[in-house]
């Protein structure tokens, strides 16, 4: 049931960014001043900005920008703490202890701060803020693929692989990495929806996307000033954000039902 | 007991050295000079070549670590480019605000944790437990600054009941500064309970189905005995661990929440600090945090042997 709505939100999520990228009302930056700040009315449904831009259109474009940017940032931490983790837990020893040790270092670092003090390095832009938070978060994917592979290298099939011969990169890729896709799937939809959040905290923080470009986060940013008097700028994002974690959330939750054998029923 | 407190002390102190290479080499990060980068494109050549004796620039890099790692010891983390302040006074006196706001949201996130995942667990499946959760993954899905704006439209711009712009210190006005704290922390609460509330319903499930549990129950003790002096202390371990990692987080990691409520906390100066490339602040900052929160951890590993004993006999 609660997979099904998680499902739900995210078609809908992708249906919006399907038909965002053949058709959208307005020209998401075309700036109308005669109308800024109209409310929600039929030739606006979302209404529009200070800039008298179409909110609908801009949360359209902002949809593809936010899940292009998270999905980045989640594919290149899972790349990079696959690579690493696979390899802490496979050879041990040194290459543990000293991967173990720099995960620990990066984790100390809030992950928030830690993409802002690089974002204050790299500069405020789509790339950089995937490159921060893949900084921020391979940490979290290299110890959970390092204990998944710890618990995996002890099984009958590795040793097999061995005693045949295999060096020990054949024996990772072809054996390791097939069996640590579930925990890796589990995590990586957690990590989408962190990576959602963060951007947009970012954004909030005037450290992301620079405008005019139209991301939830900075559109939510752009609100505060005209909350009283034009609620809808803060409520469109904040429901688009809310509903993509919920349907990502939900769906998180029904995968590693679905892969946990003790939890299936 | 004493052997566990031991090693643990050990373990933290290559994560703290690998911490400070990380937050000296950020600096290092920066293409340019650093003695530039340290005091800002106006600095005159004399305070120039004073930092670059001081950092010992023209000397091998480890050097240069060592140098620095001793003044950061010593509390000497260099002077903001702005205002000139030691960077170590400024830190002090931003994170009095942030430790009271993150330190009551998260005892009050812990306290509706524990109540709302033990009811929960104890009657799972029923309307209570799909109540408990269902808040639970609605809180997780709504990022933490959108709740703060909704809360402070509400409260603060529609109904006029809270102040929301500004702040008033303690020894100002105990009134005003404890109004102006309400929304953050009710904000703090409210987003940090989701997780907590998951995890302690989750290990709590596991709990109740231990045998000691059902052993518990056929001696005939009330179920409000059996949760609180059985269940509680053994669900308690992993939501613990993760108060922890979440205090941790929080006291470096409020920005956003002190951004909303324009409140000057640790979170906040280190925002400014990155918008303005007040680089000596960030670099503070960022060391700060991060002994915070291995010292956070370091205490909460500390109290694990008082909820599970076994601990300290591995």
């Amino acid at each position: 049931m609660n997979g099904k709505i998680g499902i739900a939100l995210i078609g809908l999520l992708l249906l919006t960014i399907v038909v965002g990228l053949l058709w959208m009302p307005y020209d998401p930056n075309a700036i109308d001043l005669a109308h800024s700040l109209s409310s929600p009315a039929a030739n606006h449904w979302f209404g529009t900005d200070e800039f008298g831009r179409d909110v609908l259109s801009r949360s359209m474009l902002g949809a593809r920008i936010s899940v292009l940017i998270a999905l980045g940032a989640v594919g290149l931490a899972i790349s990079v703490g696959t690579a690493l983790g696979v390899l802490a837990g496979y050879l041990r020893g040194w290459t543990d202890r000293l991967l173990m040790m720099v995960t620990d270092a990066v984790l100390a670092f809030p992950g928030i701060l830690l993409a802002l003090a690089l974002m204050a390095v790299l500069g405020s832009s789509g790339s950089s803020i995937i490159f921060a938070l893949a900084i921020a978060y391979a940490p979290s994917v290299v110890r959970v693929v390092r204990g998944t592979v710890l618990s995996i290298r002890e099984r009958e099939f590795i040793e097999a692989s061995r005693v045949a011969g295999d060096n020990a990169f054949r024996t990772m890729v072809r054996h390791v990495l097939p069996n640590i896709v579930p925990p890796i799937v589990v995590l990586a939809t957690s990590l989408f929806g962190w990576a959602l959040l963060s951007e947009s905290a970012l954004s909030f923080l005037g450290v992301g996307v620079p405008p005019p470009a139209p991301t939830w986060g900075n559109m939510l940013s752009a609100s505060r000033p005209y909350m009283d008097v034009a609620s809808w700028l803060s409520i469109v994002p904040g429901v688009c954000i809310a509903g993509t974690l919920l349907g990502v959330n939900l769906l998180g939750d029904a995968l590693r039902d679905w892969l946990d054998p003790r939890r299936r029923s | 007991m004493l052997g566990y407190i031991l090693k643990r002390l050990l373990l933290t102190l290559p994560t703290l050295l690998l911490v400070s290479v990380g937050v000296f080499l950020f600096i290092r990060l920066i293409p340019g000079d650093p003695a530039l980068v340290l005091l800002g494109e106006g600095a005159d050549a004399a305070s120039l070549a004073g930092v670059r004796a001081d950092l010992g620039l023209d000397r091998p890099l480890p050097v240069q670590f060592l140098t620095w790692l001793g003044h950061a010891v010593r509390g000497d983390l260099g002077r903001s480019i702005f205002s000139g302040e030691p960077v170590s006074t400024l830190i002090l006196q931003h994170f009095g605000l942030t430790a009271l706001v993150v330190l009551t949201a998260v005892t009050l996130a812990t306290l509706i944790a524990i109540t709302a995942g033990l009811v929960a667990a104890w009657r799972q499946d029923s309307a209570i437990d799909l109540a408990v959760v269902g808040a639970a993954t609605v809180v997780l899905a709504v990022p933490s600054f959108w709740l703060g704006l909704v809360l402070l439209l509400l409260f603060g711009v529609k109904l006029g009941w809270l102040p929301f712009v500004g702040y008033v210190p303690f020894s100002e006005s105990a009134v005003q500064a404890a109004l102006f704290l309400v929304m953050p922390i009710v904000t703090l609460t409210i987003t940090e309970s989701g997780v907590l509330t998951r995890m302690m319903r989750a290990s709590s499930i596991d709990v109740l189905q231990l045998d000691y549990v059902t052993h518990a129950r056929a001696k005939g003790l009330p179920e409000s005995t059996v949760l609180i002096r059985h269940v509680f202390p053994n669900a308690f371990a992993p939501t613990l661990t993760l108060v922890g990692l979440t205090l941790g987080h929080l006291l470096g990691g409020v920005a956003v929440i002190e951004t909303v409520f324009t409140l000057p906390g640790l979170g906040r100066l280190m925002v400014d600090a990155v918008l303005a490339r007040d680089y000596p602040v960030v670099q503070g900052c960022l060391l700060f945090t991060a002994v915070v929160y291995v010292v956070v951890n370091l205490l909460v590993d500390l109290c694990y042997p008082i909820f599970d004993p076994r601990v300290t006999a591995r």
